[in-house]
Parts: structure tokens; C-alpha cells; sequence
């Protein structure tokens, strides 16, 4: 019993890596309607700027508050040169151009800062959190800010003009422009946004994993899975997901005998698969209702 | 009854160029590809024929992926696993079984089949992303599944297992590079006829109803889920048939080799090939093997970067892929018949 | 005759490589109501479309004097240009008030805006008592109202209505239309008026255009159109 749930706790504290990512996939699938497969590289690029900054001698903070900023514009920017072109391009275009710039970026920064690992420090510290071992105060922070961004998001869609006039544009472009909105700048926009959210979770995800260009592969995928099991169109359950798959895989690798430790990643993506399955719009999304 | 129900099936295109029938030329076209491709290994260094060999080999697996997508409308970003499956029983069957090379294709094929099959039947619930990204999930697992403790007599683990490489049979005068492409070539031959007539059949206008109208095509009384399953197995059983040339051709299957790099490879040689082209699957080939290698030369460090460019710079050249491009070009040159 | 507040000449019109318009003019007079009628396939909903720049067009364009062909639809509509789309493009996850302050997303002056909300509740008050309610799940009438009061809140000076009675019951119809004459005496919105029920169009218009696949066949002031007993029966049909 014990065991159980200090393999739950600690499946939380690595479902908050998690959760922050797929937070990031779900801004931009919202703004764009594609999954961005270069997500976990601008995360990774924007991470390395954040430890260049400290290198300088910048103060964290003001790093961490740089990083974002730099991220966003760098996110509005890729949309207005690489992606506008061809936004009317289908699916697996998309696809293709993400795949690109997965290779440019991973390339980059590997030539850039080398692919030795660099550590980044914790603004939270990383000494345990009440005298036990298996979250530490890193851990707590990362949740804390995860679920802070969480709110922030709610509060900027729900409550701003902005962010309705991006919702607007994401869910009826042609009707937006009709309204006016300036549908390219919002999808850029959006853009910029999932750029910063995935920011913040590279600099969030950098003390526990180390940083170097290859850091994100498998969280990306992890924050995939969150994503489609909380639903694509959910950030709530987005970051519910994220916790959730941290947990699942946590406890396939102690409790399932013989192939557990191993088959990690894999058993945690079939149980994904089988939710997809009998969910097809994950646990909290929306059913896209198509007509003949 | 499924005639009725026959969506957009790419005809193609009717007319003449310069007098002469788009048909005739089209014949012609393949006839001096077919002898450029006989030429290559009697012109062409040992390496280059070794190259031509595996460039067939991708050819055939996004063919076999093409099926899929193209053609039925279905998102995989993970056949490399079934690349994976092909090249394995392959290896295995010589390995532990003692059998030939040749008999192994067909047994890949065999196996591949069925996985592809089996893969399908739960994959019909989930469509596009979601689909996407439950192949990639496949992907993913299939080298951590090969390497893992309970399969290591079999696979050998992350060591993998070293094949010995074919020499000509029946006295032939080549040698074993030779022999392979010749061996390829003539495997990849077969699969494109079949590829050709599959599409153009009842099966085929099926599939495609299916891509293009999936809720018309089952009040058509066509078996939707049936077909989806069944191009799933079809589109496993080439990608598993050129996963088991890929290793005789090389000799070696290990698990790293099958890692989701190899299925976005083949997926990007899809798109830029041209979905739903057949031809377009040959240029896909030539660019999963050589655009890589060409990025390396261009810059040793930033060989990642210069791939993204070119791979940039090819879909705003060519957004439907170099079978696209071609349409268009034929399109510009070519008078139709009333 | 009044001022011209937009005036087309030799539109033509394109998708893909298909030509749908041939040469159109149109000139719509400051504060008039106009329609524009014709069988189906005849080139209506892609003039409207030309007009807001969502359609590949050549030829002329002036609204209010200055030339508006070839700029994107934003501009377009930030200039005053409502355009009521066929099928109503409802944001359906969105609840009915969200719906009418998208429609005001261009405005500057956001003051203004919670006033013309009410004002909008005004002319519908169906739509008032439905203001929370996810916008996908109104009637077809009431989306109807619903995309009329949003293209108001741009406090446009030119309507572009798409079959606005398309699938509504009679009743609700001639409702609507006496709305929509309000809207034209008391809030100066000029109107353009595509329908298929052309009885009721030509009684709402001062001025009726007659198209047929993609060329003017006749305009002219509705009272002579609706008197022309050939034009009615061979174009018309009533
Ligand atoms: N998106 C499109 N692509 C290709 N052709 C189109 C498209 N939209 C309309 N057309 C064609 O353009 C012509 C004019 O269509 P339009 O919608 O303007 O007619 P309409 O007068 O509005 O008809 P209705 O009264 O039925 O609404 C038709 O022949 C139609 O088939
Ligand atoms: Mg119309």
C-alpha cells in the first residue's frame, strides 16, 4: 500500500512534466487545429536561450520572463514566414513542414550549444518537500505553475476580447472575417502563445531531465498522449491527462512483473491507444460532429 | 453495388503531347526507366548499386504506405514497425529456421499482413491525428519491444541479428550487389503491377469511395469497416516485404534501425513523392535514401538544418509532391482530346 | 437619383479556373434597399462574395468612393460592409452573446458595445432570453436573427443578406423583413437583398437586380419590375 502511493506521488511529479507540455500542444492545436511535432523543439531551443541568459549572469527571473518573451515573438514569427504560406495546405503538408522544423531547430541548437548535458537550477530548489523523498519542492513548483498557467489561459480565453477573437477564428475562420478578425494575425498569435506556454514548461522540465537538443523526444510524445487522452480540446483536461499518464506509467513500471521496467513508454502508450479507443475524442474533449 | 458509389478516381489524364498519345508516352516512359534501371548495376559502382538496392526498397515500403493513406485515406506515422516485423522474420527465419532468403519475403509479407490486419481492426474507431498518432505510438514501441528480455533468443537484443548475404544463384555472372538490386528490382516490378491493378479494380474504387465519402460509401452498402482493415493489412504486407529486402540487402537487422526516424522517412517520402501517386513513390525512395546523405555534404553540423531547408523548399516548390509537379508540367504541354 | 455608396462594374468572378460571373454591374444607392434575384446556380451568393473579397473577382469595385477590389475581407468589413453569409455562420460552440461581440470584434470603441447588445435585444428579444445558451443549438430562425444582429454590431453602413428567410416558417419571415425595413429607416443601413422569394424582396426593395448565370439580365426600380407581367412569369415565376 505504501509503495502504491509513493508510486502515484511520484507519478504526479513527472505527470507534471507532463501536463506542462501537453498544456502547450493543446494552445496550439486550439489556434491552428494541427499537432505541432516541432512543439518539444522550440521548448528545448527557448530552454537553451533561458540557460545562455543565466550563463551571462542574468538573474533567474529575468531570464525566465526574457525566455517567454523571446519565445513568443520567435513563435509569431515561424507562423508569418514558414507556416502562411501554405495554411491552406492539407494535413499531412503540415505535417511535413512540422518534421522540417524539428530537424532545423534539433540541428541548431545541437550545433549552437553542442549536445553535452547542460543543467539547468530550480527556481524552487531542489531539496524534498516536507522531509520526503519523492517530491521534491521542484516538483511542487512545477505543479504550481502548471496549474497557475492553467488558470491564466481559462481566464485569457474566457474573458478577453482577444481571446474570443481567437476562439472565433479557430472555430469559423471564414465567419470571423466576416466579423472583421484578423484571422492570420490570430493564428499567428496563437502561435506565439504555444511558443511561451512550451517555454515555460522546457525551463520547468530542464532541472529534472538535464538539458541538451534531444531532451524532449519522449516528453513531447508523453505530452502528446496527455493531450489526446485529455481531449484536444481541453486544457483542463489536457493537464489531467498529463498527470494521469505520469501516474499510469509510473505504476506499469513497478507493478507489471517481468517486462514492466522495459516496456515502460510502451505500455503506457497502448493504454493510451485503448482510451483513444474507447473514447475517440479522449476523456474531456469534444466530439467533432461531421456531416455527409 | 459498389460501382455507384465510385468517388474521384484519378483517371489518368487523357490527351495528346506533341501528336502522339499521352497512353503511348506513358509507355514509353516507363519502358526507358525500366532500361535505365536494368543499366544501373553494369554502369555503376558496387556502393551506387547498393544504394539503387535500398532506394527500390523505400520505394516499395511507401508504396505500401501510399495504399493506405493515398488511396484509403488513413494516417500512418508508423510503419516503420511493420518495416521492423518484415525485416525481423526475415532475419529470424534464416537465423534460427535455416531457411533461404527467398522464402522469406513471402513469410514477411505473410505476417505483415495479418499484423497489419490486426492493427487495423481497433485503428478503424480512431481517424485522422488521433490515428496518427496511435501509429506513431506503434512506432515508438517497436524497438524498446524488440530489444526487451522475454524476445532476446529470438531477436538477439540491442546486438541484433547479422545475416549472410546472398550470392547469385545459378552461376549467374554477378555479384552479390548486383544480384540483390536485380532481386529488388524484380520483387518491386511485381508489387507495382499488383499496386496498379489494385487501385484499378472494384477493391480500389472501394477504397478510395471510402477515402473521399466514408459515410456515402457505407450507405453504398459498402463494408467500410472490412475494406479499412483489410488496405491496412495489404499496406503492411508490401512495407514487411520490402522491411525483409532491406535486410538481406544489408545483412543485419537490429532494433535501432527501426526507430520512428525511419517511419517519419517514409512518410515524408509519401508526401513529397505525391500522395495517391504510384510513380511518385520511386522519387519518395530516392529521397529517403539520398536527400540525408546530400544535407550531410552540404554542412557536417548542420546537417539536420540543411534536411528541414530542402524539405521546406520542396513542398512550397511542389505542394502535392513531385507527382503533382509532373501533372501540372504534362497539364501545360499537353492538348486534349474532345 | 440619391448618392452611391457602392458601385461594381464589369465584375467577374472565378473558382478555380471556372468562371461563375461575367461582367456584372451593380450600383447601390445610399440608404436604398436593393435585391438581387435569380434561379439558383445563378451567380447571387458569388457576387455577395465578391463584394467582400472572399472570392477571386475582376473588375471594379467602389464603396463610398474608393476602391475595395483585391483587399482582404477584414479591410472590406472594417470599412462598414456587413456581410451576412448563406448558411448564417453561426459560432455554434459559442453562446449567443459571445456570437454578438464577435461581431463587434473590429469596433474601437468598446464602450459602446454592451449598448448595442441591448439595442440588438431590442429588434430580438428572443435572442435576449437566450443570450447563455450555446449559439449551435438555437433554432435555424433563431440563428437567422442571430447572424442579422451580429453583422449589426459592426454598425455597418452596407448589408450583404444571403437568403435571410432560407428555411424559416412564413410567419417568421415576414417578421423578419419588418425588422429589417426598421433597420434601414432608422438605423441608415443601406441593404443588399438576395432572396429566392422574390414577392416579398421586391416589396421590401426600392431597386431590383435580375441576374441569370452570372450576367444582368435587367434592373430597375421594383414597382415596374413587379409590374412587368413577362419579367414575373418568365423569371420570376409567380
Ligand atoms: N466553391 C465553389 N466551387 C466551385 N463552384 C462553385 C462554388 N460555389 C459556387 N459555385 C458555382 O458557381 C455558380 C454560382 O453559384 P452561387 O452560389 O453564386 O449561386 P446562387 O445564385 O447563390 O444560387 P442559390 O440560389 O442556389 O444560392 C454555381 O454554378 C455553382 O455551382
Ligand atoms: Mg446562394
Amino acid at each position: 500500500m505504501e509503495l502504491l502511493l509513493h508510486q502515484v506521488l511520484a507519478g504526479l511529479a513527472t505527470g507534471g512534466i507532463y501536463a506542462c507540455m501537453a498544456l502547450a500542444v493543446v494552445m496550439i492545436y486550439q489556434a491552428i487545429d494541427h499537432l505541432n511535432f516541432a512543439q518539444g523543439e522550440m521548448a528545448m531551443f527557448s530552454t537553451f536561450i533561458a540557460w545562455q541568459l543565466l550563463q551571462w549572469g542574468v538573474p533567474y527571473w529575468a531570464a525566465f520572463v526574457l525566455t517567454i518573451a523571446i519565445s513568443f515573438l520567435a513563435g509569431v514569427v515561424i507562423e508569418r514566414t514558414v507556416f502562411k504560406p501554405i495554411h491552406k495546405a492539407p494535413v499531412l503538408t503540415h505535417v511535413v513542414m512540422f518534421i522540417a522544423l524539428f530537424a532545423i531547430i534539433n540541428s541548431a541548437a545541437g550545433f549552437i550549444w553542442d549536445f553535452t548535458i547542460k543543467s539547468v537550477p530550480s527556481p524552487f530548489g531542489t531539496q524534498p518537500l516536507f522531509g520526503q523523498r519523492l517530491i521534491s519542492a521542484h516538483d511542487a513548483g512545477m505543479i504550481a505553475v502548471t496549474l497557475v498557467l492553467l488558470v491564466l489561459l481559462y481566464l485569457f480565453f474566457r474573458h478577453t476580447r482577444v481571446g474570443l477573437a481567437m476562439r472565433a477564428a479557430a472555430a469559423n475562420p471564414d465567419s470571423a472575417r466576416l466579423a472583421g478578425i484578423r484571422v492570420g494575425w490570430m493564428v499567428a498569435l496563437g502561435w506565439g502563445m504555444a511558443a511561451a506556454v512550451g517555454s515555460v514548461a522546457g525551463m520547468l522540465i530542464a532541472p529534472v531531465v538535464f538539458l541538451e537538443p534531444n531532451m524532449m523526444l519522449s516528453i513531447l510524445l508523453y505530452g502528446f498522449a496527455a493531450a489526446v487522452v485529455g481531449g484536444l480540446t481541453s486544457p483542463g483536461g489536457a493537464v489531467f491527462g498529463g498527470f494521469a499518464v505520469g501516474v499510469v506509467e509510473n505504476l506499469a513500471g513497478t507493478f507489471i512483473p517481468y517486462v514492466g521496467r522495459e516496456l515502460k513508454l510502451s505500455i503506457a502508450l497502448f493504454i493510451i491507444v485503448a482510451v483513444l479507443i474507447v473514447k475517440p475524442s479522449g476523456l474531456f474533449g469534444r466530439r467533432v460532429v461531421t456531416r455527409v | 453495388m459498389h460501382d455507384r458509389a465510385v468517388a474521384h478516381v484519378k483517371s489518368p489524364p487523357a490527351g495528346t503531347l506533341a501528336g502522339v498519345s499521352l497512353d503511348i508516352w506513358r509507355r514509353l516512359a516507363i519502358a526507358g526507366a525500366l532500361a535505365v534501371a536494368l543499366a544501373v548495376p553494369f554502369a555503376a559502382k558496387n556502393f551506387f548499386i547498393f544504394q539503387m538496392t535500398l532506394a527500390i526498397i523505400y520505394a516499395i515500403a511507401i508504396l505500401g504506405l501510399n495504399l493506405l493513406t493515398g488511396f484509403n485515406g488513413q494516417f500512418s506515422l508508423g510503419h516503420s514497425a511493420f518495416y521492423a516485423l518484415g525485416a525481423y522474420t526475415a532475419a529470424i527465419m534464416m537465423e534460427h529456421g535455416g531457411l533461404g532468403y527467398y522464402w522469406t519475403l513471402p513469410a514477411a509479407g505473410m505476417v505483415c499482413f495479418v499484423a497489419g490486419f490486426l492493427f487495423g481492426l481497433p485503428a478503424l474507431r480512431l481517424e485522422g491525428i488521433y490515428l496518427a498518432l496511435a501509429t506513431f505510438a506503434l512506432a515508438v514501441a517497436m524497438p524498446q519491444i524488440l530489444k526487451s528480455t522475454p524476445l532476446e533468443p529470438w531477436t538477439g537484443g540491442v546486438q541484433g541479428i547479422v545475416i549472410i548475404k546472398p550470392d547469385a544463384p545459378f552461376g549467374l555472372p554477378l555479384n552479390s550487389d548486383q544480384w540483390l538490386y536485380f532481386l529488388s528490382l524484380a520483387v518491386a516490378l511485381v508489387l507495382y503491377a499488383c499496386a496498379v491493378n489494385l487501385v484499378g479494380s472494384r477493391t480500389g474504387r472501394a477504397m478510395i469511395a471510402i477515402r473521399d465519402h466514408p459515410i456515402a460509401a457505407s450507405a453504398m452498402g459498402i463494408n467500410v469497416s472490412l475494406y479499412k482493415s483489410l488496405t491496412f493489412g495489404v499496406s503492411a504486407l508490401y512495407t514487411g516485404v520490402a522491411g525483409a529486402l532491406g535486410a538481406v540487402a544489408i545483412s543485419f537487422v537490429a532494433p535501432d534501425s527501426f526507430t520512428f526516424v525511419l517511419a517519419i522517412g517514409l512518410f515524408v517520402g509519401l508526401v513529397v513523392g505525391g500522395v495517391g501517386s504510384i510513380p511518385g513513390t520511386l522519387f519518395g525512395g530516392l529521397f529517403v535514401l539520398f536527400v540525408p546523405n546530400i544535407a550531410e555534404h552540404i554542412s557536417k553540423g548542420l546537417a539536420g538544418a540543411a534536411y528541414g531547408v530542402i524539405l521546406m523548399l520542396i513542398i512550397y516548390a511542389m505542394p502535392s509532391g513531385a507527382a503533382g509537379l509532373c501533372r501540372l508540367i504534362i497539364g501545360k504541354f499537353v492538348r486534349h482530346g474532345r | 437619383m440619391s448618392a452611391c455608396l457602392l458601385e461594381a462594374t464589369g465584375i467577374c468572378a472565378y473558382y478555380g479556373p471556372t468562371q461563375v460571373l461575367f461582367g456584372l454591374d451593380l450600383r447601390l444607392a445610399e440608404g436604398g434597399i436593393t435585391t438581387m434575384l435569380g434561379a439558383n446556380g445563378a451567380g447571387k451568393t458569388t457576387m455577395l462574395r465578391a463584394l467582400s473579397g472572399m472570392v477571386r473577382a475582376t473588375g471594379e469595385i467602389r464603396f463610398r468612393g474608393e476602391p475595395v477590389l483585391g483587399q482582404a475581407t477584414e479591410d472590406i468589413v472594417r470599412r462598414g460592409v456587413a456581410h451576412v453569409p448563406e448558411g448564417r455562420g453561426t459560432f455554434t460552440r459559442q453562446t449567443v452573446e459571445e456570437n454578438l461581440q464577435i461581431g463587434a470584434m473590429s469596433r474601437r470603441d468598446r464602450k459602446a458595445i454592451p449598448g448595442d447588445i441591448e439595442r440588438v435585444y431590442g429588434y430580438f428579444p428572443r435572442l435576449k432570453e437566450r443570450r447563455g445558451q450555446q449559439a449551435g443549438t438555437l433554432s435555424g430562425g433563431e440563428q437567422q436573427m442571430l447572424a442579422i444582429g451580429r453583422a449589426l454590431m459592426l454598425r455597418p453602413r452596407l448589408m450583404l443578406l444571403d437568403e435571410p428567410s432560407f428555411g424559416l416558417a412564413p410567419m417568421i419571415v415576414a417578421e423578419m423583413f419588418e425588422i429589417l425595413r426598421t433597420l434601414n429607416r432608422s438605423e441608415k443601413v443601406s441593404m443588399l437583398l438576395v432572396e429566392q422569394n422574390a414577392a416579398l424582396a421586391l416589396d421590401l426593395a426600392d431597386h431590383a437586380y435580375l441576374i441569370e448565370t452570372g450576367r444582368l439580365v435587367m434592373s430597375g426600380p421594383s414597382a415596374e419590375i413587379r409590374g412587368d407581367e413577362s419579367i414575373r412569369r418568365s423569371y420570376l415565376g409567380y
